[in-house]
């Protein structure tokens, strides 16, 4: 277990000392210094830069005078908002119609769900964003074209998360503003959760199928156990090692998906932000952005390392 | 001469390929777009930067508004569709071509040459490379985008960085793999130096391998750079690049929704082939990995 922890550590240190020399090129592109240094030397300089960071300076956006860190701060729970609710969708739907696609295997409706699981595999996620507004926005009128909520609902932004901070103004519009912000929500949702949808599901029958054949699962089913026993109790334990794996992957896809949807949907998030700043080569901005989003990353992939070395004991012993 | 009777001779991968309906449908679907590619500056009705000034935003001939001159409709600058979309897939498949080779190439020297330096060298090399695959693409193509400048080549340059580590990863594990196999042993004792031992002994059990992961580069390497198109980071317009296509098409969506479905259906149509065809290849080269 101590063998374990200490190569996450290492991996952690490694990666943290990669991300913050790219984000030192970064924040020196910009015209105006991001940060005031002492020394000349460029080695002395990135021990300075890092210093700045850990005290919570991330310096100063050049086009609003703004602290990136609270820059950040503020557009980052709208990100949060969109990436949750997606994963949510992701992962009961993926889960779902993997576990189903596996107990009909062969069948028909496996192979409806395995071609489709293709189809969203291989969409681009840019152009399926604007085919869901062109049809559920635009031509049918479901769904609102962009932003988080309605002009006519005045929210205080307690959490800036708009589904709790309209549930907090229940006073004020009663439910109409929490379904509003529900609303606005549901189509840059499922257009960031398809692919990870598509993979979870992918995994979930192959990953659901190779445990099936095992001997332990023979012996539960000559035991005379219920199917849906075997499958719920049995083999998603085990089968969930692989599905957990690829999250790492997952996390990366939608993080690289949440800019895309966030640009299309004009939802006021990170990805936004970012692209903003890209386009007005406000270099504080970027180096910050780029900064707390992979240490998100780096995080999101060192929690499920432990989730799976809590499901799968053997992991606790190095090889 | 009689030929020894063998009971289960394992089939050849083409004939387990060409088994696979999907995959031989993706293949049509691919060798289709690649003509339609090399032959596009032919049989392209127009220049794909020409605008008509009074056919502006026409639909395609399937509308009753159509115009049998413009095939596939034109855009909001009355260039015509099918000349713009023809270009677009030379350019894209150009592109990814040379993208994922040369990643390709890097990836597969630094891999190679990691399974034979000392071991801690190696382990902190791998560790970049997972520090790399584990990072979101966009994020790091759109900062070194920020670093070098939006632009086609800059966009060009931060997707190849973007692949190399897979092509590092799978060169370096599969020749570690194959070096511990006892016939690299009896090549070892038979005298063969390390590099003939790479070359003729183990690069031939590697390549399967490598073959996968090139084919899901492509679709990796064509849908970063549609995407870095489509966010203004990577071919400018008016370039006719589809990515650039859809992006432009964004204000018209509602009055000329042929403007954005074409393009993108252009790059789905591609991602979805090649894709097709990398499950085939993949179950084809590696029957470990069958589903």
């Amino acid at each position: 277990m101590f063998a374990t922890l200490l190569k996450q550590l290492s991996t952690l240190v490694i990666s943290l000392l990669g991300l913050t020399v790219l984000t030192f090129i970064l924040s020196l592109q910009s015209e105006t210094p991001v940060h005031q240094f002492q020394s000349d030397h460029v080695v002395v300089q990135y021990f300075e830069y890092l210093q700045f960071l850990l005290n919570g300076d991330w310096g100063t956006s050049s086009i609003h005078k703004r602290s990136v860190l609270k820059d950040f701060l503020q557009h980052f729970p709208a990100t949060i908002e969109l990436i949750v609710f997606a994963m949510v969708l992701a992962v009961t739907a993926g889960l779902g119609l993997g576990i189903l696609a596996s107990t009909r295997r062969g069948g028909w409706l496996d192979n409806t769900l395995m071609t489709s699981s293709l189809v969203g595999y291989s969409m681009p996620i840019f152009w399926w964003g604007m085919l869901l507004v062109l049809l559920f926005s635009l031509t049918l009128g479901w769904t609102p074209v962009a932003g988080r909520i309605d002009f006519a609902y005045d929210i205080e932004p307690y959490t800036r998360f708009m589904l709790i901070d309209t549930l907090l103004h229940h006073n004020q519009y009663g439910f109409a503003a929490f379904l509003n912000a529900l609303h606005h929500l549901i189509l840059p949702a499922v257009t960031l959760s398809t692919i990870p949808m598509a993979i979870v599901a992918r995994m979930t029958r192959s990953s659901l199928l190779a445990v099936l054949k095992s001997e332990y699962i023979r012996t539960a089913r000559s035991k005379g156990i219920s199917k849906q026993r075997i499958i719920w109790v049995h083999a998603l334990r085990n089968a969930l090692q692989p599905i957990l794996t690829i999250g790492g992957v997952q996390i990366s896809i939608i993080m690289s998906g949440v800019i895309i949807t966030e640009y299309i949907f004009a939802w006021p998030g990170i990805g936004k932000w970012l692209l903003e700043a890209v386009s007005r080569r406000d270099f504080a901005t970027i180096q910050g952005g780029v900064l707390a989003l992979s240490i998100i990353v780096i995080a999101f992939n060192l929690a499920l390392d432990f989730i799976g070395i809590y499901l799968n004991p053997r992991l606790r012993r190095p090889s | 001469m009689i030929k020894p009777m063998v009971t289960s001779q394992p089939k050849p991968s083409w004939v387990i390929f060409s088994q696979n309906k999907g995959a031989m449908i993706g293949l049509v679907v691919l060798l289709l777009i690649l003509l339609m590619a090399l032959i596009g500056p032919w049989i392209a009705p127009y220049d794909p930067a020409h605008q008509f000034n009074s056919k502006v935003l026409i639909p395609p001939i399937w509308d009753s508004a159509g115009d049998f001159q413009y095939f596939l409709g034109t855009d909001d600058l009355g260039r015509d569709m099918l000349s713009r979309l023809l270009y677009g897939a030379r350019l894209s498949l150009q592109l990814t071509f040379v993208v994922v080779l040369i990643a390709a190439l890097v990836g597969v020297v630094i891999g190679a040459a990691a399974a034979f330096i000392n071991p801690t060298l190696r382990s902190l090399l791998m560790r970049i490379m997972d520090l790399l695959l584990s990072f979101p693409s966009l994020l790091l193509a759109i900062a070194i985008v920020a670093i070098i400048g939006p632009g086609l080549p800059n966009a060009i340059y931060a997707v190849i960085i973007v692949l190399i580590p897979q092509f590092v990863r799978i060169t370096q594990s599969s020749i570690s793999e194959e070096l511990n196999k006892d016939y690299v042993m009896a090549a070892k004792l038979d005298g063969a130096k390390r590099l003939r031992l790479l070359t003729h002994h183990v690069w031939p059990n590697i390549v399967p391998a490598l073959i996968v992961q090139l084919t899901f580069s492509f679709s990796t390497a064509l849908l970063d750079i549609a995407a870095l198109g489509f966010l203004g980071l990577g071919a400018q317009p008016p370039m006719a690049e589809w990515g650039t296509m859809l992006s432009e098409s964004r204000a018209f969506i509602q009055f000329a929704p042929w403007t954005m479905t074409l393009p993108g259906l252009a790059i789905f149509m591609t991602v979805l082939s090649i894709n097709l065809v990398g499950d085939g290849v993949r179950d084809a080269l590696d029957p470990r990995l069958n589903r």
